[in-house]
């Protein structure tokens, strides 16, 4: 198990401040101005030693995708570091909590990226949902301006540095980089077709980097300790580093923590968590990693690490490593089902796989989760499923798909048996189900 | 719950922000570079909605936060862009709301994560208890009830947003009614925001399993920067939920009720 001192985020429960004063005697702001004049390329370098893969969910490693923005001096326009704290995936509240009890890591983090990058302004685009934790980011700025440590010559380093706070407004396609941007912009958030890409054109056009929250507030800490310190955690080169988990559903204590990356879902889950409710045999199965990731049967629950790699490996993902546990008492069909209400709802429209196939989706869920259709409708929905993923802009078409296909993969006979009992029942004991506004 | 426009009637013919947040349009309007003002349209609806929604506290009867057409309409003008950029944006976000509301719009987070833990019960304590359906207005003009879509706080589910800013979390159908009755009596204050049952943040209800020296010789910052006033109110519950030991594998059932009863208290 991770030892304490080796926790990036210490103030991640909020025992102590927020404020300025609390963060420096975490060791916040230490030394910001000499890793500054070491040079970008020195940091971009401690960066890939570091290992450090992109916390909101791809897994692009850091190091660089910092690298791909251009030499400001040939482009002769504004760099942009953009966060993304629009932090809505089901099964996720990690940057909740750095936003509102760590905002000075992100901060500082955004200074140190933001000069690796060449940027000279940074937007933290938050969730308009995390009212009180934006209100916490901006005291938190101000702060940083009062102290000098943001502004015109930023922590004394020589760098000029603005971070502004913008909030959303409820949409969850905005954690999708392109429709950040956009929104950022002031227009709908629908995302853009890639290329360009937003290294080469971002933000207003100039050359921008988007990085989670979980990302750029890491990025102090692995400085102050080196690139070699973050990349000895973890099962391999490929998988480094420390990563706060999310752990939700049918567990004794739902609780956030910041763990080893590679630790044992089964040891995570019953350390930190208290166990599956009602002992680890009860499970039935787990989301590991938010809720576009496909979910896993009990049998791979007990031998899977919780890593990008091994998770891949299990027709997974790490995703936000938001980790929703579902006991045997769960109606795993409505779990998924509404899931697929979920990604209908966010949909942005833009693409018709989407916005039509996302429907369609959650009209056959619905219908399976009272059992109202024939064993061949399961193969159909497995088919529109396909038809969404990969035939749209954004991931978001996938993201839907994905939580169905793993249910099919996984609880086929279930689905099955639901079907072939409703068919056995007289009309009037046939199911009805209620879920959301859209019935 | 989709905005829709109301009838002409329910339009206000003008809007015009008060002193006080002209300054802030002015302030919000600095943070994007020159020629970028486009980019205000987001915090300036946002200004719009809470502007409204201290105007309709003390209205007879009281209605939440919206956005009328021709506060839109004043936006479409500062940001200099047409009308339809404005309306476009608008109708796109979740958050704002086209059509007067409850004055206590209570926001039921109902997916997957929050509805493993309940939120289900929740609903129908705010239905049965408020007499509405979910999507409906109390006649009185007191309460809304939507279901939306996770707020992020699955840790500490099942919980609500109340009026776009608050959350009330790690709630139950009895915390549920009580904060209802609460609110009725427009005693908002003496909900504390966040945990119901005194956990802070998202730590472990039985303590936390990680940061112990920190979280056993600090007490809980009692007031934080950013924080409501109030936020400053602590649950009763805090204290012994905090010094409770309790085993870490408990039975389902009896976790629940414990929970049940310390929110009681």
């Amino acid at each position: 198990m991770l030892k304490d001192q080796d926790r990036i985020y210490t103030n991640l429960y909020g025992f102590e401040g927020s404020d300025l004063k609390a963060a420096k005697k975490r060791g916040d702001w230490d030394k910001t101005a000499s890793f500054i004049k070491k040079g970008k390329d020195w940091i971009i370098e401690e960066m890939k030693a570091s290992g450090l893969r992109g916390r909101g969910g791809a897994g692009f490693p850091t190091g660089l995708k910092w690298s791909f923005m251009p030499d400001p001096n040939k482009t002769k326009k504004p760099h942009y570091l953009v966060v993304n704290a629009d932090e809505s995936e089901p099964g996720t509240c990690k940057d909740r909590e750095i936003l509102r009890n760590e905002p000075h890591k992100l901060i500082e983090g955004c200074l140190l990226a933001g000069f690796a990058m060449g940027a000279k302004a940074a937007y933290i685009y938050i969730r308009g949902e995390f009212f009180n934790e934006g209100s916490a980011v901006v005291q938190a700025i101000k702060e940083a301006y009062d102290a000098g440590l943001l502004g015109k010559n930023a922590a004394k380093s020589g760098w000029d540095f603005d971070v502004y706070l913008h909030r959303g407004a409820g949409a969850y396609i905005c954690g999708e980089e392109t429709a950040l941007i956009e929104s950022l912009e002031g227009n709908k958030g629908q995302p853009r077709n890639k290329p360009p890409f937003p290294a080469m054109a971002g933000l207003y056009s100039c050359p921008t980097t988007v990085n989670n929250v979980e990302t750029i507030a890491s990025v102090p800490t692995i400085l102050r300790r080196g690139g070699k310190w973050f990349a000895g955690f973890g099962r391999d080169e490929k998988n480094t580093g420390t990563k706060l988990f999310c752990i939700s559903g049918h567990v004794e204590t739902p609780c956030n923590v910041e763990e080893e990356m590679g630790i044992p879902l089964k040891t995570l889950i019953e350390k930190h968590a208290g166990g599956v409710r009602g002992g680890w045999d009860n499970l039935k199965a787990i989301i590991p990693g938010g809720s576009s990731t496909p979910l896993l049967p009990k049998d791979v629950c007990s031998k899977v690490y919780m890593d990008f790699d091994s998770l891949r490996a299990e027709g997974s993902g790490l995703g936000t490593a938001g980790v929703i546990v579902m006991d045997q008492s769960t109606d795993i069909v409505y779990a998924i089902a509404r899931l697929s209400y979920f990604y209908m709802h966010e949909s942005c429209g833009q693409c018709t796989p989407c916005r039509e196939g996302t429907g369609w989706i959650w009209r056959m869920m619905v219908r399976m989760v009272k059992g109202d259709a024939t064993v061949e409708e399961i193969d159909m929905l497995q088919d529109v499923t396909k038809q969404v993923e990969g035939h749209t802009i954004c991931a978001h078409g996938d993201a839907s798909a994905w939580p169905v296909q793993g249910l099919i993969r996984h609880f086929r006979p279930e689905l099955e048996k639901r079907i072939k009992d409703y068919r056995k029942l007289a009309d009037r004991d046939r199911p009805t189900i209620s879920m959301a506004a859209a019935e | 719950m989709k905005p829709h426009i109301l009838p002409e009637q329910y339009q206000p013919d003008s809007f015009a922000f008060t002193r006080e947040n002209e300054k802030q349009v002015k302030e919000i309007l600095k943070r994007y570079p020159k020629g970028k003002q486009k980019s205000a349209v987001m915090p300036l609806l946002d200004l719009v909605q809470k502007q409204v929604e201290v105007e309709g506290a003390q209205a007879t009867p009281p209605y939440g936060g919206w956005i009328p057409t021709a506060a839109m309409d004043l936006i479409a003008e500062i940001i200099g862009e047409p009308k339809i950029k404005v309306y476009e944006v608008a109708t796109f976000y979740s958050m704002y709301k086209l059509a007067p509301l409850g004055k206590y719009n209570i926001q039921i987070c109902g997916t997957t994560p929050c509805w493993l833990r309940g939120a289900g019960d929740l609903k129908k304590a705010c239905e049965s208890h408020l007499g509405i359906k979910m999507g409906e207005t109390t006649s009185d003009g007191m309460f809304s009830l939507e279901e939306v879509e996770c707020l992020g706080a699955c840790v500490n589910a099942p919980m609500i947003q109340l009026n776009k800013d608050d959350y009330f979390e790690d709630l139950t159908p009895e915390r549920m009614i009580e904060i209802l009755d609460l609110l009725a009596e427009n005693r908002r204050e003496d909900i504390p925001v966040g945990s119901q049952v005194g956990r802070n943040c998202s730590v472990a209800i039985t303590g936390p399993t990680t940061l112990k020296q920190v979280g056993e010789k600090k007490k809980p910052a009692a007031k934080k920067a950013a924080t409501k006033k109030t936020s400053t109110k602590k649950a009763p519950a805090k204290k012994t939920a905090a010094k409770k030991k309790t085993t870490v594998k408990k039975a389902a059932t009896k976790k629940s009720t414990s929970k049940a009863k310390a929110a009681k208290k």
